[in-house]
């Protein structure tokens, strides 16, 4: 019908450009063209040429292999934080599900504590208390992915425990752990998979966030966030600086989103 | 208005496919007022298509040949806009499923109301007024407190009236109703099908009855169409078809519609009166708590099973029949140590079974399988067909291994007419029919006593319900099975059981031999509910 062939190219467009990035993340940890770190005084605030495609900072470092690595930064601590929601929310909401009563209200009223908190601003000051870093960014961000994640779990599992295949395992003599593995657990991969692409790109932008309040990634090593930072004093001398770094985001999140649509079934949308 | 010499309803050589595959084949069809029309067949057989078509709801891709003319004009014409005016004014519909039809979030009075207010631009206050009268019409309250009830506030039948009310409030020539009956109850049926009678009697429409039940249409119908494979095969008079069809599948429909007696059988072997009860249920009561109105006093829980004493001997087939809300399916969950009862106990081979734990809760479990009624929801999707019957096999201590699993699971799907290959297939590519099959077999794996039957064949068609109700017949003689068979159509259990227990508000009313209750049943209940049943004649 009319919706498919926007829904295909949705797809596929999201999927090439989330597999770029993640390529270009993968690439830089062996190779960039210069040292992301190594700095070139003399050759500062160069604009884009054949030597550096595009250009060089303040500091004569080349913001390509920047870019590059940034991405590996990016990807990191989006993959790392999005696995710690995964990790825990999906057992508890699995949990919630399999026993309703007060295990369920007392999982679910904890998570929504956790709701109740503006999720960013509060990775902020996590990230504040324990001090910056790649490894606390991704506790920052991964603790407010758990109860999105549980949230999910548990919401499409429920479905699946009304569905009377559960009601059959239970006459084949299977407990609710057991249940939970082998019949729910498949049937939430669908649903799992888009919700970690959109915590996936939340992931992007808090990282990013984190790392331009200085609280994320440490210099050396680059970060979009940084580097927007780093551009703002330079608006004015050379706007490109901004540019690189804020496209990669956008687009990084864009190509996410995308993808994310893309492999909902369409009758949810 | 002029009516003139062409029928209020004409459809010709009408003629539908969907990616090049012939879904209608020539279908003709015609209607005066005051007509009611059967359409009839199985599923897939093009029935809803033609009624979809009518309306001129087609998916849009949908390839589409042939006229369909209401008072002589050309349907398929018509833009948009102007069939948006005609549906529901001029033609309306009754879906099976009220809930879905209904919107959850509005007040049924104003949905009714929206209706007119849509159509024929009216004041808010007019447009309840026209839609007070359509639901008081069919038979609902219609005081200003029972129009701002929400949908999911009514029973199944009282949702089916207001869809009625819906269809029927801008009082269209042509009402098309889509199986209108089949997700009710046996009484709230009989209510609805007399409903549907009288407003085409007051009001001069013609109904369009779809359905597969050959009962509603021997209730209702003047004139029957029977399709099949997207074609008319046959047509005629309703008394003419039911009594002397003509075409080879209009037979097989009907033999496989009227349901033997199981008494009029030959008898068989059959387990002697003396035999030892199998299963057991002792004075069950089971209990849901209630939502909490007041924050002193908890609210008196729900009984839903109020003190059910049932037994089942070896090789006997028992019928349970109850309709909606009766509590036969909360009896069913604690007959299945599911659920655990408040009072009373479930004996099983002469052991509890609802205090067993362990292996030998595991142990009982293996003489006990199920049966659900839809065939569609029983299976992991996920999950192989060979994985699916496989799976009760966890009630053993030493699962068998590799080969001797899947010579025992190709037996079980042998046993219930499907083929061993079946096995590496997923539940998805098998029809209705075909995978309550696969359920039998999974519920045969363990070799169990008893095997209770939920509604079982409920979601069937006539021709494969048959099929079915001969296979558990079979099965029964053939294995000395046990059968607990749960369902609300009383042909059907009549068909299949040898003793009956009738329940209503959660205790049993009335048992006895099925012969005994369904000849000359004592309990009032039990009387009328089947005199409401149609085809038990």
């Amino acid at each position: 019908m009319s919706g498919s062939g926007a829904h295909r190219i949705g797809l596929i467009a999201g999927a090439g450009i989330t597999a770029a990035f993640i390529a270009m993340a993968i690439i830089a940890s062996f190779w960039t063209p210069y040292d992301p770190a190594a700095l070139d005084i003399p050759a500062k605030l160069l604009a884009p040429s054949l030597q550096h495609w595009f250009g060089t900072d303040q500091l004569g470092r080349d913001v390509l292999s920047m870019v590059m690595a940034g991405a590996r930064g990016s990807v990191a601590v989006a993959f790392f934080s999005t696995g710690i929601g995964l990790a825990l929310g999906v057992p508890l909401g699995l949990i919630a599900a399999a026993h309703a009563g007060w295990v369920d209200e007392f999982i679910m009223r904890g998570n929504d504590l956790l709701f109740a908190f503006p999720s960013l601003l509060l990775a902020i000051m996590l990230s504040a208390v324990l001090g910056p870093g790649a490894v606390n960014a991704c506790i920052a961000i991964g603790v407010f992915n758990i109860p999105v994640f549980a949230r999910v779990a548990r919401g499409a599992a429920l479905r699946v425990w009304t569905q009377d295949f559960s009601l059959a395992a239970r006459v084949a003599g299977k407990g609710p752990l057991r249940i939970s593995v082998e019949h729910v657990l498949p049937n939430l991969v669908g649903a799992l998979a888009i919700q970690a692409t959109i915590q996936f790109s939340l992931g992007v932008v808090a990282e990013a966030g984190l790392s331009y309040l200085g609280i994320g990634i440490q210099p050396p090593t680059p970060s979009w966030g940084r580097m927007l930072s780093d551009a703002q004093t330079l608006t004015a001398l050379a706007p490109s600086l901004a540019l690189f770094p804020g496209f990669a985001v956008a687009l990084f999140v864009l190509g996410l989103n995308l993808l994310g649509g893309g492999l909902r079934p369409r009758r949810e949308r | 208005m002029n009516a003139g010499p062409a029928p209020l309803l004409q459809v010709d050589a009408l003629e539908v496919s969907i990616e090049s595959v012939k879904l209608l084949d020539g279908v003709s069809l015609e209607l005066q007022p005051g007509d009611i029309l059967g359409l009839v067949g199985a599923s897939g057989s093009g029935k809803s298509m033609t009624a979809l078509a009518i309306m001129q709801l087609l998916p849009r891709h949908a390839q589409v040949r042939g006229n369909i003319r209401l008072r002589g004009e050309a349907l398929d014409a018509k833009s948009e806009a102007e069939l948006c005016r005609i549906r529901g004014r001029d033609i309306g519909i009754v879906f099976q499923e009220p809930m879905t039809a209904l919107n959850p979030l509005m007040r049924i009075g104003e949905q009714v109301a929206e209706t007119v207010r849509l159509h024929r631009g009216t004041s808010a206050s007019e447009s309840m007024r026209v839609a007070r009268a359509a639901l008081a019409r069919v038979g609902l309250e219609a005081d200003a407190e029972s129009l701002r009830r929400y949908p999911h506030e009514l029973s199944g039948g009282g949702r089916q009236r207001v869809a009625i009310a819906m269809a029927v409030v801008l009082e269209p020539a042509v009402l098309i109703a889509d199986e209108p009956t089949t997700a009710l109850d046996v009484s709230t049926q009989a209510q609805v099908l007399a409903l549907l009678q009288d407003l085409v009697r007051t009001t001069g429409m013609a109904l369009i009855m779809v359905t597969h039940d050959m009962a509603v249409i021997g209730a209702t119908t003047t004139r029957v169409a029977v399709m099949h494979e997207g074609r008319i095969v046959e047509r005629g008079a309703t008394a003419q078809i039911l009594h002397r069809p003509q075409h080879a599948y209009a037979k097989a429909l009907l033999a496989a519609a009227y349901l033997q007696p199981k008494w009029h059988a030959p008898p068989r072997a059959q387990a002697p009166p003396a035999a030892p009860a199998i299963l057991e249920a002792v004075r069950i009561v089971r209990e849901y708590p209630r939502r909490r109105r007041s924050l002193w006093s908890a609210p008196p829980p729900l009984r839903a099973v109020d003190g059910v004493s049932l037994s089942i001997r070896t090789g006997e087939t028992v019928g349970l029949i109850g309709e909606t809300g009766s509590g036969k399916s909360s009896l069913l969950r604690v007959i299945l140590a599911l659920d655990r009862p408040q009072s009373g106990e479930i004996r099983l081979l002469g052991d509890g079974f609802t205090t067993a734990r362990g292996a030998s809760l595991r142990r009982l479990r293996r003489s006990i399988q199920v049966v659900f009624q839809d065939p569609y929801s029983s299976f992991d999707p996920q999950w192989t067909v060979e994985r699916v019957v496989a799976e009760p096999f966890h009630l053993f201590d030493v699962e068998p291994g590799d080969a001797d699993r899947r010579r025992k699971v190709a037996l079980a799907l042998e046993r219930v007419g499907l083929s061993a290959a079946d096995a590496r297939r997923y539940p998805h590519e098998f029809s209705g029919g075909q995978r309550q099959r696969i359920a039998i077999a999974r519920a045969l794996i363990t070799e169990p006593a008893v095997i209770a039957f939920d509604e079982a064949v409920s979601a069937l068609d006539l021709l494969v319900r048959a099929q079915i109700l001969a296979l558990l017949t079979e099965l029964n003689a053939s294995l000395g099975l046990s059968i607990l068979f749960v369902s609300h159509d009383l042909a059907v259990v009549r068909s299949i059981a040898d003793r009956v227990y009738v329940m209503y508000r959660g205790r049993i009313v009335e048992e006895g031999p099925a012969q005994g209750v369904f000849g000359s049943p004592r309990d009032a209940y039990t009387a009328a509910l089947i005199a409401a049943a149609p085809g038990l004649a």
